[in-house]
């Protein structure tokens, strides 16, 4: 399948290296001669120079023949126009387009019924969306949802006076009091795929799935205390911020905001009424205190510099902040990062990647794609969800007697709205959706890639 | 410095020169050549045995790979691949003396053509195959059929391209379609066709299957070696019209024929590179034809002679159908000049080549433009399409280090007391890999009188010459071999 990917940025690299990955033929466009270089150079691609919104640029990328557009440059306008000429030049490509000023978030969907775009992407919004849903829950590092909501696989790290720590896997049950099933351990760095006698030590950071409606008891008999999110301080004033703000505004929650420009306050001020604006240095620990960061229930930090965003919520941990959110730009050094405490570690742009990627794979394969794939553990494995049908190999045979590849565990299987943590006697039945965690070099696109050839 | 991942490579590289041999074994067993069907075999196993040790010693490689090690590679697979390529020619006793034999067999690999042997119609055929065999595996590189038949597991990603670059000749190498695999691929396809393509032609003329094969090796890799003393003055006109076509069509860059293949004539004809090639041919073949007036009997044999010249020299082939070192000088200084030109970048020619050129001239035109108006900005253009600075100042630094090549071998060659036009024509038709030169290494002479000393030198000029002088300059820099 040939993808054209419009702008070699960070969304635009990464998608390269995750989409070439999986086999792929990227053509990468880019004005700038330089990054494309060192693009080419790490990847087997191919790469343009130019405009992505010129006919001439597109035709050479080889438009005729593309299956694909991803327009991800920064500018919203060109991601727009790129799509709009790319359809002139060829009715049946799908086209996705990065729009992310929030300005015309609110006529995203008009736009789509105006402009030719299959699909658009906002990475600040769904992030935004992300942030909140972390907020709802404090304690998980990150979560990501399954089966219509019912099912998630919630990040936790171990800390020495968890009651998880030194124990095995095999007997966790009993000390959760639920049943639950870790499907990813990340320690030092790197992804293991556990099993029964694995022991979990401090400073581990585990993947756990759990249907939702048990994550009220995991978090009570694990001591972590949940309490509602009240007052929330938010370091910096970009566009996340704003998606952010407004959602937390709208379900009550009180907001500060700290932003350094005094236009962008102004901007901001008027476009949310609701919040607390303040005018100064986020890194100013005077300014901190005085703004209640000693009695706020969550510190997100969202500056357009991950040092600073580091810097900032380590404060925030230091002053024992009960729940501290910190977004990050760069992804390719979160494994030196996770090792600071500075709280769940956000990214807008493997969020969108993982959209794309997601969207890329259905294309691909109409019948029998994935429901849903979500990167997780740093990136090192996947969480897939399935739709069992007419074609899945193995139905009704019990998983013990499957030869599974390795690195793939099943983590989830749901009947008929009932959600099961499979053991060995587990089986599946047609219209199941079956959640599948892959670590290592293996990439499943349906959900028969799980067996042994 | 990644050692352990580039001895594999060039573990893998040797497995792949053993494969290649088997051809000519299977031959020297049909010609029941005894003597060199032992020679074969006993290469053969010591070049599979040697590669499939390095192969496994080295088995758990980093996977580390930069821009370095690929040029590192590229340099030593061809230098190694040479040191064994030799060993059927010395251990079946062709060619006795060992340098003579890596002098034979790098002169194959390279495409140059220049041979130690005074007499060739009494070697064993499947020696005789090997020679020009060597031509067309070297034409459009090792290394590229390694990309092309590799499996996807060579995940090294980026470094493949180095590899790319390095063996394919110009001054900008880009790929066909998005994966390295599928180019490499596109690339031998069309060589291959082609190549069939010229044997079907000879073929018609009436030239033995043998013959066809070994000529169009010679001609598709643009090397030279040919399996008749005289090369291919014996041959029908016909023939040698044959010839000159196919010469000159592996002179042209490869994507060329892609994009006629894609059905886009337009964009091939405004290649400004293709226009000159053609210009530079039809001008050089009317100025020799008009110089020769009445040096043959009639027209017509002074423009095949003169047609067959130019596009041996001008592709760096090398086959001769006349003496040239008895033409008037004025001819023979435009055949000197085309040597020093050489066909397209990304043909299996070799040469400055024709869009280097290009871009050294318009660099030169701005040059003077900006003396003339000093505040002047002005954007280089290539095909309407500008050129980046950094190829620009590539192209010249290529200049720079071609130029330096040609007189530090001069030197050397000069030891052994011949005349210069001998001297400085041995280097040309080396480093440019064409084959024969003027005078004592002229079409109907050979190498066979030089030293060792110059031999070695105008080895590594051959295969500096055919890999663009980078990857064999860089194995000479003491950085290479340090840390970092």
């Amino acid at each position: 399948m040939n993808i054209i990917i419009a702008g070699d940025g960070k969304v635009g690299s990464m998608l390269t290296k995750q989409l070439s990955a999986e086999g792929y033929d990227i053509t990468l466009i880019d004005a700038n001669p330089k990054v494309l270089e060192s693009t080419e150079e790490m990847y087997d691609i191919m790469a343009v120079q130019g405009n992505c919104a010129s006919m001439e640029v597109l035709e050479q990328a080889g438009i005729k023949d593309a299956d694909l557009l991803i327009a991800a440059t920064s500018a919203d306008e060109i991601n727009l126009l790129c799509c709009l000429t790319a359809h002139g030049m060829n009715q049946k490509l799908p086209t996705i387009a990065r729009i992310r000023n929030p300005e015309y978030s609110d006529q995203i969907i008009k736009m789509r019924e105006v402009f030719p775009l299959a699909m658009t992407i906002n990475p600040e919004k769904q992030a935004a969306v992300e942030i909140e849903r972390l907020l709802k829950f404090p304690g998980f590092l990150k979560r990501d949802t399954f089966a219509k909501g019912r099912v998630e696989i919630v990040e936790l790290r171990v800390d020495n006076d968890s009651p998880l720590c030194n124990h095995t896997l095999a007997d966790l049950d009993s000390v959760v009091g639920c049943k639950i099933l870790v499907c990813a351990v990340l320690r030092d760095g790197s992804a293991v795929a556990p099993d029964g006698n694995y022991t979990l030590l401090a400073g581990d950071r585990i993947f756990v799935t759990a249907p939702t409606n048990t994550l009220e008891t995991l978090l009570k008999n694990l001591h972590i205390i949940t309490h509602k999110v009240k007052r929330v301080l938010i370091c910096g004033g970009g566009r996340l911020c704003y998606y952010l703000a407004k959602l937390l505004v709208e379900s009550g929650i009180s907001v500060h905001v700290i932003e350094q420009d005094y236009d962008r306050c102004v901007h901001f001020a008027g476009m949310l009424p609701g919040v607390t604006v303040i005018h100064g240095d986020a890194s100013d620990e005077h300014l901190l205190e005085s703004e209640g960061i000693d009695d706020c229930d969550a510190l997100v930090t969202l500056t357009g510099l991950d040092e600073l965003n580091m810097v900032i919520s380590l404060q925030g941990t230091i002053r024992k902040v009960p729940q501290v959110i910190t977004k990050l730009g760069r992804v390719d050094n979160s494994h030196i990062l996770d090792r600071l405490p500075i709280g769940s570690t956000i990214s807008p742009k493997r969020l969108c990647c993982n959209t794309i990627v997601r969207y890329v794979r259905a294309l691909r394969d109409q019948t029998g794609a994935a429901l849903s794939v979500h990167a997780i553990a740093d990136g090192q494995a996947e969480a897939l969800e399935f739709r069992v049908d007419e074609h899945t190999r193995h139905i009704g045979e019990p998983l013990k007697q499957l030869h599974i590849k390795k690195n793939v565990l099943v983590v989830c299987i749901t009947h008929g709205g009932i959600q099961e943590i499979p053991g060995g006697d587990s089986s599946f039945a047609k219209g199941d959706t079956v959640i599948i965690v892959t670590s290592g070099d293996v990439v499943i696109y349906q959900l028969n890639d799980i067996f042994e050839a | 410095m990644n050692q352990k991942m580039i001895a594999r490579f060039i573990g893998k590289i040797l497995l792949v020169g053993g494969v290649f041999m088997l051809p000519a074994y299977i031959l020297s067993l049909c010609y029941r050549e005894k003597e060199a069907g032992q020679a074969f075999l006993l290469s053969i196993t010591v070049t599979m045995l040697i590669g499939g040790a390095l192969v496994t010693a080295n088995k758990g490689a980093k996977r580390g790979f930069h821009a370095k090690e690929g040029l590192v590679c590229v340099g030593l697979s061809w230098i190694v691949l040479g040191l064994f390529g030799a060993l059927p020619f010395f251990f079946s006793g062709a060619i006795p003396n060992y340098v003579d034999a890596l002098f034979e067999i790098i002169s194959g690999f390279t495409t140059t053509g220049a041979s130690i042997l005074p007499e060739v119609e009494s070697l064993p055929k499947s020696i005789l195959y090997w020679r020009s065999f060597s031509h067309w595996l070297g034409g459009m590189g090792v290394l590229v059929f390694l990309l092309a038949v590799s499996s996807g597991d060579e995940r090294s990603k980026g470094f493949t391209m180095h590899l790319l670059r390095a063996e394919s000749p110009g001054p900008k190498v880009g790929k066909l379609v998005p994966r390295m695999k599928q180019t490499a691929e596109i690339l031998y396809i069309l060589y291959i066709a082609l190549t069939v393509l010229d044997i079907f032609f000879l073929l018609i003329g009436g030239m033995p299957l043998f013959d066809a094969v070994c000529t169009a090796f010679g001609t598709a890799g643009t090397g030279g070696f040919g399996i008749k003393n005289d090369s291919i003055a014996g041959y029908s006109p016909y023939l040698q019209n044959v010839c000159t076509v196919f010469m000159l069509l592996f002179g042209v860059n490869f994507s060329c024929y892609y994009l006629l293949l894609l059905r886009q004539v337009k964009s091939v004809f405004k290649d400004e590179e293709l226009r000159m090639y053609i210009a530079v041919i039809l001008g050089s073949i009317a100025l020799i034809t008009w110089n020769l007036w009445g040096f043959y009997e009639t027209f017509g044999e002074t423009f095949r002679h003169a047609a067959f010249q130019v596009a041996t020299i001008v592709t760096t082939t090398g086959f001769a159908t006349t003496d040239f070192d008895l033409w008037p000088s004025f001819s023979k200084g435009i055949l000197v000049c085309l040597m020093l030109l050489g066909a397209c970048a990304g043909s299996t020619g070799g040469g400055f080549k024709c869009g280097r050129a290009l871009l050294v001239l318009k660099g030169l035109r701005r040059s003077v433009r900006q003396i003339v108006h000093p505040g002047k900005v002005e954007v280089v253009r290539m095909n309407g399409r500008p050129v980046e600075e950094k190829i620009l100042e590539n192209t010249n630094a290529y200049l720079a280090a071609y130029t330096l090549i040609i007189i530090g071998s001069f030197f050397v060659v000069c030891l052994d007391g011949f005349s210069m036009t001998t001297s400085i024509t041995a280097v040309f038709a080396c480093f440019n890999n064409i084959g024969p030169g003027l005078e004592l290494v002229g079409p109907t002479c050979n190498y066979s009188g030089f030293g060792i000393l110059s031999k070695l030198i105008l080895i590594l000029d051959m295969l500096a010459g055919r890999l663009e002088i980078f990857p064999i300059l860089i194995l000479f820099s003491r950085t290479t071999w340090g840390k970092r």
